[in-house]
């Protein structure tokens, strides 16, 4: 036990000395959250639009007024030249032209029928869809409004409708960055928790310093602890404090237990922290380390569901996330933050995880050798 | 010119070593154009709903009929309580339930209207947006169906054209987007590490005492990570190209020119790095904190910059990132020419430019 004391000493008194390393630690996550946070956001504003109106008739006046009263359109000029209107969608200068043809109400008029032709610059395929949402929902809420006024008596009247209501659970303000203050705050801590563990017994290595543990009658297991401890401590302490601030700026809600949140936690991290040891122990240079660990972070944060629902992912890649710690954490830190889940609802995650930390540790611990 | 070369070799020596780095270095883009191309998607595919039929007749077995038998449905259970509801949410496997209410189709008959309530689980509000249109799109065609009569009234039909993306691909997104990644974080991790490493190990004055001009020990350190940059680079293209049919409309040789260009910049930010990091460990968490999360997500590549709050549109104008996707981009799918990407293309010289500017003043011959 004594000896275990002293090794975290030593450990805490390395970490504690680099100024700057600490200040890195500690101080760029919280800016990265707070800042990406308000970057991961899919909602469409300012959608910049070019109106081509041919027809220039009161209907089709009042339809470009409707977009420009729109908050989310910006009305970047008027003209008769599609052409121009096509530049200024190769220069990104507008998302989506509108065309109003010749004749559009007469034809509205007489034949009850008239086009309107959007071209959406569709490159961001996601966005263009929106766009096309946003734009068709404008026209069809303009057109009913025609139709009743042109018409004496109400069209509506004597049919069938089914009438839908719908709630949206749990988050009915429709806020994005509550789902992502989560999310982000899980890779954050994985980074820290997984390349300072990762780096630190081949930067032992590099240096020679290892040479001089092995030799001391410390045992694996102490040695082991004593490199996995301060690490562990200073996550947790990350998970703590970025929750703190997702609580005060972005008001993210704390519906679940907390102490469930930091118990799942602490295995998540063993998994993460063996692992990161496993790595650390098998490589021969920090630079080899860190491309290792990077490839891993990469594959895993973009499997995880962070972005985009695991739900909508192909069979292969749900059976690929049986291995992905992170895509288990992703999941119930959401569920038990924002949805209040307990103990019960976590239980299948929660068994994966602690089976999955003890492979990690076994490993590391399996593949350290005093002897080289 | 002949030391020079020497030295070369022997940095590709030491970077041919260490073959587990070597397989990472090229295994990973095709990694992640892999995972961009096949599993990260917006998409709704069989998402899994509850349904909780208070009436259970014909007509509200025909709207779950029609919801199950699209592709964006599966049925996973029937609720019979509602106490059964917030159960289920909390569960997570199950995000949207649909609620009948009671004598649905009397209803709709005699008084002309009935009430289908759908609930979300909205924690992941992009998704119960998504999932919430397309449920209203599939009820509001079947009502549409069964109104007895559909009298005449003025339809403006609406004609959307896609550009440049007729099928609303993701390609378009992600290999612009990997490239810039994957070259920043290759290059610019790469050489801020091997030159601390030196710094670090002390082998940094060996070199610098050494005939070598100190500018000649830079540009051999780095050289061979040009050479692996840029055939990354080609890697991630052809991929694009042969699996994803990402098309390359506009010259080849001006995207591999601003390819180079970027790769330089990278580079040059590599160095700079490496002269204001004592080590390696710092060096890596400074690529990694200061590159990784805001080229993925200030760059444009996964959220459009238009829409994030101005001092983060203003912020992205530092990051190198977003000017080669937008060159890329211009490139590879518009098939522009220089003329419309001078200015990102200037952008990248001048930051280029600036780094190494500011290497050289921080570079030290000497020791402390």
């Amino acid at each position: 036990m004594k000896t275990i004391a002293f090794i975290l000493q030593k450990e805490f008194i390395q970490i504690l000395r680099h100024r700057t390393m600490l200040a890195m630690i500690i101080v760029m996550p919280f800016v990265q959250l707070l800042i990406l946070v308000n970057a991961a956001t899919f909602d469409m504003k300012n959608i910049d639009i070019y109106v081509v109106d041919r027809d220039l008739s009161s209907t089709s006046r009042q339809l470009v007024n409707k977009f420009e009263a729109s908050p989310f359109y910006n009305v970047i000029a008027h003209s008769f030249n599609l052409n121009d209107g096509k530049d200024k969608i190769l220069k990104d200068e507008a998302d989506l032209i509108l065309q109003i043809p010749h004749h559009f109400e007469h034809d509205l008029k007489n034949e009850n029928e008239a086009d309107i032709q959007l071209l959406i610059n569709a490159i961001n395929g996601n966005a263009a869809g929106l766009i096309n949402a946003y734009s068709s929902r404008i026209i069809s809420d303009y057109n009913r409004n025609i139709a009743v006024q042109w018409s004496s008596q109400p069209q509506m009247a004597g049919k069938q409708t089914v009438e839908i209501i719908y709630s949206f659970w749990y988050n009915p303000e429709m806020n994005y960055k509550i789902y992502m203050v989560p999310g982000i705050l899980v890779i954050l801590v994985t980074i820290i928790s997984l390349f300072l563990t990762a780096m630190n017994i081949v930067r032992e290595k590099e240096m020679g310093t290892i040479e001089q543990i092995n030799v001391t009658p410390i045992k694996k297991y102490q040695f082991i602890i004593g490199k996995l401890l301060p690490f562990l401590i200073i996550a947790l302490f990350e998970l703590a404090f970025g929750l703190f601030l997702g609580r005060l700026i972005f008001h993210v809600p704390i519906v679940g237990n907390l102490p469930l949140l930091f118990g799942f936690a602490v295995i998540y991290l063993l998994v993460i922290l063996g692992f990161g040891l496993f790595l650390s122990v098998i490589s021969e240079s920090q630079q080899q380390v860190m491309f290792v660990t990077f490839f891993f972070m990469l594959v895993f944060i973009l499997m995880s569901g962070i972005f985009t629902p695991t739900e909508s992912m192909p069979d292969w890649a749900n059976k690929v996330n049986i291995i992905n710690p992170i895509a288990y954490f992703m999941r119930v830190i959401r569920m038990i933050l924002l949805k209040g889940s307990g103990f019960s609802d976590i239980l299948t995650e929660f068994y994966s995880l602690l089976v999955y930390a003890f492979i990690s540790l076994g490993l590391a611990v399996w593949r350290y050798r005093k002897t080289t | 010119m002949k030391r020079f070369r020497g030295f070369v070799k022997k940095e590709f020596i030491h970077i041919f070593r260490d073959v587990r780095t070597l397989l990472i270095l090229f295994g990973m883009p095709v990694a992640q154009i892999l995972i961009f191309g096949y599993v990260v998607t917006n998409e709704i595919k069989e998402a899994r709903i509850a349904i909780y039929d208070k009436s259970n007749d014909q007509i509200t077995r025909e709207i779950t009929d029609k919801l199950v038998s699209s592709d964006y449905f599966i049925f996973a259970k029937n609720i019979q309580d509602h106490s059964e509801i917030e159960n289920t949410f909390e569960k997570g496997d199950i995000k949207e339930i649909i609620v009948f209410e009671q004598n649905f189709a009397e209803k709709l008959t005699n008084e002309k209207s009935a009430s289908v309530q759908i609930l979300l689980d909205a924690t992941d509000a992009n998704m119960a947006n998504l999932l919430q249109s397309y449920t209203s799109g599939i009820i509001q065609d079947y009502s549409r169906d069964i109104r007895i009569s559909n009298q005449e009234m003025p339809q403006m039909e609406i004609k959307p054209r896609m550009l440049f993306n007729n099928e609303l691909k993701g390609v378009y997104m992600f290999v612009p987007g990997t490239m810039a990644l994957i070259l920043m974080l290759v290059t610019a991790m790469m050489t801020s590490i091997s030159i601390t490493r030196e710094k670090e190990m002390g082998t940094m004055e060996v070199l610098l005492v050494s005939p070598l001009k100190s500018i000649q020990v830079i540009a051999g350190k780095v050289f061979p990570y040009v050479f692996l940059a840029f055939l990354n680079g080609v890697t991630i293209i052809a991929l694009g190209y042969f699996v994803f049919d990402m098309p390359v409309n506009g010259s080849l040789i001006l995207l591999l020119t601003e390819t180079l260009l970027y790769i330089i910049m990278a580079l040059s930010l590599g160095i700079f790095i490496s002269t204001i990091s004592t080590s390696q460990q710092m060096a890596m968490f400074i690529s990694m904190f200061a590159l990784l999360l805001p080229t993925m997500l200030l760059s444009g590549f996964i959220f459009p910059v238009e829409n994030m709050p101005w001092p983060l549109q203003w912020l992205s104008t530092i990051i190198p990132a977003k000017y080669y996707i937008i060159l890329i981009k211009n490139i590879m799918i518009k098939g522009t020419g220089l003329l419309y990407i001078w200015k990102e293309t200037l952008v990248l010289l001048a930051m280029t430019g600036i780094f190494i500017g500011l290497s050289i003043k921080n570079f030290k011959i000497r020791l402390e």
